[in-house]
Formats: structure tokens, C-alpha cells, sequence
């Protein structure tokens, strides 16, 4: 019986909301759109850190583009007075993500680290989850894309190449976390934060995405969550998203729109 | 005032066996080639197109980002749809005792098993690995994978499941006798395949005891299903949080607009097997069609009335998303003349059955069922690939088209579905002998024998 017992604790602790701060991790990530400037450094190093096809002119007018991470620009106001904004977007790994509950094989599921985590090879196409993700981040296999000669000498080793048919999004570079939670655990210790950067974090000339733990209090993502300026994006669908942005800081000192 | 029912004093039993017979064996053979016709339609406009998907990928359809589920998800729901008729026709009224069902069941539920067999190839058709499909059931295996119980698609592989199993079950249940009794006059091939199919059907007391046991059963087994698999089906969409789809009025919205373009389809059919074999009007009679339209009617207004309280519910929501999706879905040309249409098909179009005299006449027969038939695709159309175009983030809305390969795949299976339609009711009855039979009375009683 006590078997059974701990076994009805443990799914009974699953359904509690924000089970995910009993793990060692909750990957989060924070953005800072007042540094942004749009220059899509970290749009580029995802293409090259996560093996991304590009698909040409013809798809992306059709609205296929594969960029895992994307930078969505908004114009407010007319000409002279203009405001363009900047946020990038990518998977928001959320605690509570819709899509997950969308998958019938288990595809996309929440892992251990408070990711959100998808299985290609279990992937058999539904939409699904593609369909319930309110942020519009997820990619699909179209056809196979294979680069031409000689640039499948560059694809990154630690990550699969997808097949046609299969859904994906980003991961947070989940090759690099892996890394970085194996090299700690052979040096016998927790994971050092700053110690784990996904691409787009490293390639940001203006620093503005900063990646961490959010169950250590002590973490740099921990910190400037709390700031003032913080806000989720689309947070009022209740989707508990990992990603938080740092609101733009207008010319007279108030906060931008944001959004 | 309420119209008599047919009368059955000049039917007997010989005669109903004769004429039924006379559906399956005597044909021109203009039919068969038009069975040809259609079938070879299948396999070009359906078979080799979806071949063609398979092997380059979903990339020949016009889906994109923010719009994953185009026409095949509305044709999966459209044909969902079509198939609840047959299923309330055989299990509700059933168990209703509804005496003007008897002659139209059979051909109702031939419709449901068809209709689901293409339900099912939509679901193919719309993966993108459709060759992993049994990775979608429960099945114990090495590797530990199971499938997940939240998922609304779960909910749809038990619910089409359940769905397909119990009508194929249904069907063969009422068919046995009948092919008992047609086997003592049919020759060649038909008869062996009759004798082996009825099981040593002989009619006895015991026998029938057993069948009527087990129709009852099924029928009650059969009528949640009526309401829950269409209500699944809505699930797939209200279980999401897309403006557009999460709305709990679609479980009785959708069940309400399946079993009016069921019917539809239902008196579509009738019609042209009445037009092809005039030998059915002694069976069909105007007084099934005022039945079938009284069901029409009501059911679209139930369906108009649900379809203000979709958009209602939307306006009252009053958000951002919810606005922005109702302002693309009913003030953007061309879905706002789509809209109109879809109103005109199936709220005013079907108003003409308050005459009565409409309900059997030609316009009632023929011109109705096909406009609420559209006005059904329409609606699923305008909700499906429209509020996905609308979703939450504006840069990346996007719009939708369908392209040559689902059109083809739509119209290819539409083609597919009459070819098995005409080949079934080539080899199996479409009226219900015995049930048919049990209007005429017993032999005895007027003076005839067979």
C-alpha cells in the first residue's frame, strides 16, 4: 500500500500549478526590449546553432519561414513621429503550455528542467500543437529540406536534422544546457549560472536576452525578473510562459507600450 | 391533420423481396460505367494526389505558419457530420419506435459507414506522418510510449473508433436476414456470398429473439454516441485556447450542424435513389419526406439559433482577439459574402419547409439539400482555416488557401464515396426487408401468400 500511496502523492504533487519548482531547473529567459535594436544577430546564430533550413524566397512568402526565433517589429504612430518596436519571440517553454496538452503521442511534453521539450522521432504530425500555441513559434517539416553541397558540412553535429513531416520549435538549446549540466555533474557540482548561453544569447551585440535558472534566486534571469519593467507576453491566457520581457523605456522616461 | 401513413395493404411480401432484388441485380449498363466513372475519379483526383502529398510532404498544401489545419479538417468534420444522420435514423429512432424509419435506415446507415470511412482517411490525410497512425493508439510496446489521455485528439481516435466499429456492427446486425431471405432467390456469385454472410440464417423464433435483442442493444449502445462524437469532435478545437475555437457552445453547435447536413444528406440521397429506382417510391413516400423536412427545419433553426449564440458569445467577450476575429470572420470580403452564404444556406433556405407542400416536391427534394449541404462545408470552413488566420500575435497572421492537391483530394473522396455508395447497394439491400416487411403485415391476414 505504501507503494501505491507514494506513487498517488507523487502524481497528486504533478497536478498541483507550478509543480516544476520542485526540479533543479526552470530554464527562463528575459529580454530586454530597451536594448533591443533589431539586428537579428540572434535570428541568424539560431539558424546556425539548431541546423535550421532556409527555405527560400517562394516559401517564406507563403509564410514558412523556419526561424525558431523571430524578431516581430510594430510601427506606432505616422511619419515624423514614429516608434518601431522590437521583441523577439521565440518558444516561451511555457509551465502551462496548451500545446502540450494537444499532443496524443507524448511528442511535446514538459521535462524535468521546465522545459518544454519535443521528441521528432515520436512526432507524427497532428498540428495539434501547433494549432493550441497562442505565440505561433512552432515549425513544421513542410518537405525535406536538405542544404545544398557544401553547406551540409556545417550543420551542427549536436543537433538532429529533421525529416519531413515532423513539428519543431526552438528549445532553448537544449544540446547546449545538456552540455553544460554534464560538465558540472563530472566536476561534481551544481550548474554555475552564466555557465549555460543558447545561441541567441551569445550572439546578442547589446546584451538584451539573458539566460538562467529561475528557481535560484540568485541567478542574473532571477534578478531582472524583477524589475518593474517586467511583463509576459500574452501572459492574461494564464499560459505561464518562462520567457520575460523588460518593457521599453520611452524618450520622456516612461515605459513604452511594450507589447 | 397529420398525414396518413402510406399505405402498405398493396405490398407483399414476395413483392418486397422482388423489388429489392430488382435494386440489386437489374441495372443497366450505364450504371456500372458510371460506377467506373466514379471510381476511376477516386483513385486519379484522390489516390494519386494524396500519393503525391505523401511523398513531397504536406509542403504541395496551402497551409502555412499561423494556419495548420486547412480543407482536410473541414471535410473530416464535414463527413463526422454526415454520418450522425444515419446514426440517429438507426439508433434514436429506434428506439423511439418511429415508424417512417423503417424504410430509409438502411440506406442512412450505409451512408454513416461510408461518410466514416472517409472521416478516417481524412485523418490520414491531414498527418504528417501518416505512416506512424498506430503510434496514436494505446498499444502495450517495448519501448514503454503510451498515448496521451489529455490530448482532444485521444479523445477523437476512441470516439472515431468506437464510432466506426458499432455502426459497421449495426449494420451487418440488420443485415443478416435480409441476405438470408435474399439468398433463396439470388444466383451465382451473390448467393454464396449471401449464404456465407447470413450465418445460417433460417428465421427461426429463437433466431429472431436473438437479433432484435442484440438491434435493441446496439441502438441503445449507439445513441450517446449520437451526442458524444460530434462533441468530441468540437473538443479538438474548443479545448484550445484560439480565439474562435474556445467557446463552450460548440459541443451542441457542432452536433446540431452534423445532424442537419446529415439529414441533408439523407434526403439528397433518397431523392436521387428514388429518381434512379422508381421502385423505391413505393417505399419512400411523400410522407418520409415531410418527416425528413420537419427534421430539417427544426434542426436549422436550432442551428441558427446556436450560430447567434457563437457570435454572441464572441461580442460579449468583448476582447481584443475575440473582436479581431469576428471583424475577419464577418466583415472582411470574401469571408463576410461567405458568411452571408452560409446563412442563406442553411437559415433561410430550409424556412421554405414550414409549407408543407415544399417538403415533397422537387425544389424540397433537390435544390434544399445541396445549399444546406454547402452551407455545412461552409460553416466548418469559416470556422477551421479562419480563426487560425486570426490568431494572437498580428505579424503573424496569415491567410489561407487551399491548392490543387486538397481540392482534388476533397472532390476525389466526394467521387470515392459515391463509387462505394453505388457498389454497396449493387450487392446489399438498400430497404430494410424485414423491417419493411413487418409495415405489410403478416400474409395471412390479407389473403395473399407469397
Amino acid at each position: 500500500m505504501s507503494v501505491l500511496n507514494s506513487i498517488g502523492e507523487k502524481l497528486k504533487s504533478y497536478r498541483v500549478p507550478g509543480y516544476y519548482t520542485k526540479f533543479d531547473h526552470r530554464w527562463g529567459m528575459v529580454i530586454d526590449l530597451d536594448r533591443c535594436n533589431g539586428c537579428e544577430a540572434c535570428v541568424t546564430a539560431c539558424y546556425a546553432e539548431n541546423n535550421l533550413p532556409v527555405v527560400g524566397e517562394k516559401d517564406c512568402a507563403n509564410s514558412r519561414a523556419f526561424s525558431w526565433l523571430r524578431v516581430e517589429r510594430y510601427v506606432e504612430g505616422e511619419y515624423p513621429d514614429v516608434k518601431v518596436g522590437f521583441i523577439p519571440i521565440m518558444c516561451h517553454n511555457c509551465a502551462k503550455a496548451p500545446c502540450e496538452t494537444g499532443c496524443p503521442v507524448y511528442a511535446t511534453y514538459h521535462n524535468q528542467d521546465g522545459l518544454n521539450v519535443q521528441v521528432y522521432n515520436r512526432c507524427v504530425g497532428t498540428f495539434t500543437c501547433a494549432t493550441y500555441c497562442p505565440y505561433d513559434v512552432r515549425r513544421f517539416n513542410w518537405r525535406t529540406y536538405r542544404p545544398d553541397k557544401p553547406l551540409d558540412e556545417q550543420l551542427n553535429p549536436d543537433v538532429t536534422v529533421r525529416e519531413m513531416g515532423v513539428m519543431e520549435k526552438c528549445t532553448f538549446c537544449i544540446q547546449r544546457i545538456r552540455a553544460g549540466k554534464d560538465n558540472a555533474k563530472d566536476e561534481r557540482r551544481g550548474v554555475k549560472d552564466g555557465e549555460i548561453t543558447p545561441a541567441c544569447a551569445q550572439s546578442c551585440p547589446t546584451g538584451a536576452i539573458t539566460f538562467g535558472d529561475l528557481n535560484d534566486p540568485q541567478s542574473m534571469v532571477s534578478k531582472l525578473a524583477l524589475s518593474p519593467r517586467r511583463y509576459r507576453l500574452l501572459e492574461e491566457l494564464n499560459t505561464d510562459p518562462s520567457v520575460i520581457y523588460l518593457k521599453r523605456v520611452a524618450k520622456d522616461g516612461s515605459t513604452g507600450t511594450g507589447e | 391533420m397529420a398525414q396518413q401513413e402510406p399505405e402498405s395493404n398493396n405490398l407483399t411480401y414476395k413483392g418486397v423481396n422482388e423489388d429489392v432484388m430488382g435494386i440489386i441485380t437489374r441495372s443497366g449498363l450505364g450504371y456500372y460505367l458510371l460506377t467506373g466513372a466514379f471510381a476511376l475519379a477516386a483513385i486519379g483526383l484522390f489516390i494519386m494526389p494524396w500519393a503525391y502529398q505523401i511523398y513531397l510532404g504536406q509542403g504541395v498544401t496551402g497551409l502555412n505558419a499561423p494556419v495548420f489545419w486547412g480543407i482536410y479538417l473541414v471535410n473530416f468534420v464535414f463527413w463526422v457530420g454526415i454520418a450522425h444522420a444515419g446514426t440517429l435514423i438507426s439508433a434514436m429512432l429506434f428506439i423511439t419506435q418511429t415508424p417512417w424509419r423503417r424504410a430509409i435506415a438502411r440506406g442512412a446507415e450505409t451512408m454513416t459507414l461510408f461518410a466514416l470511412v472517409l472521416v478516417t482517411l481524412f485523418i490520414f490525410i491531414h498527418m504528417g506522418r501518416p505512416w506512424n497512425f498506430y503510434w496514436t493508439f494505446p498499444y502495450p510496446n517495448q519501448r514503454q510510449l503510451w498515448t496521451s489521455f489529455v490530448s482532444p485528439i485521444t479523445f477523437d481516435v476512441f470516439a472515431i473508433g468506437t464510432y466506426t466499429t458499432s455502426s459497421i456492427v449495426f449494420l451487418y446486425f440488420g443485415l443478416i436476414p435480409d441476405i438470408a431471405a435474399l439468398s433463396h432467390t439470388a444466383t451465382g456469385w451473390r448467393k454464396a456470398l449471401y449464404e456465407t454472410l447470413s450465418w445460417g440464417w433460417r428465421g427461426t423464433d429463437a433466431q429472431w429473439s436473438v437479433q432484435a435483442k442484440a438491434c435493441m442493444f446496439f441502438s441503445a449502445f449507439i445513441m450517446p454516441l449520437v451526442v458524444s462524437v460530434h462533441s468530441v469532435v468540437s473538443w479538438d478545437f474548443a479545448l484550445s485556447v484560439v480565439p474562435g475555437f474556445s467557446k463552450t457552445v460548440f459541443a451542441p453547435y457542432f452536433v446540431t450542424g452534423a445532424l442537419l447536413s446529415g439529414f441533408a444528406g439523407v434526403l439528397l440521397m433518397l431523392s436521387i435513389m428514388r429518381e434512379v429506382y422508381p421502385v423505391m417510391k413505393k417505399y419512400v413516400t411523400n410522407y418520409h419526406y415531410d418527416r425528413i423536412g420537419v427534421f430539417v427545419l427544426v434542426l436549422s433553426l436550432t442551428w441558427s439559433y446556436l450560430t447567434l449564440m457563437e457570435v454572441a458569445t464572441g461580442l460579449y467577450a468583448n476582447t481584443s482577439l475575440e473582436m479581431e476575429h469576428l471583424k475577419f470572420k464577418l466583415a472582411t470580403p470574401p469571408y463576410l459574402q461567405l458568411f452571408a452564404l452560409m446563412i442563406f444556406c442553411n437559415t433561410v433556405m430550409p424556412l421554405v419547409f414550414i409549407v408543407r407542400k415544399v417538403r415533397p416536391s422537387r425544389f424540397g427534394r433537390f435544390v434544399v439539400p445541396v445549399f444546406v449541404l454547402t452551407g455545412m462545408w461552409l460553416e466548418r470552413y469559416l470556422i477551421i482555416p479562419n480563426s487560425l488566420s486570426r490568431k494572437f500575435l498580428p505579424w503573424m497572421w496569415h491567410d489561407y488557401a487551399p491548392t490543387w492537391v486538397e481540392a482534388s483530394i476533397a472532390v476525389g473522396t466526394l467521387c470515392g464515396f459515391i463509387a462505394m455508395f453505388m457498389m454497396f447497394i449493387k450487392v446489399f439491400p438498400i430497404i430494410s426487408l424485414f423491417e419493411v416487411k413487418e409495415d405489410v403485415g403478416i400474409p395471412m391476414r390479407n389473403g395473399k401468400r407469397h
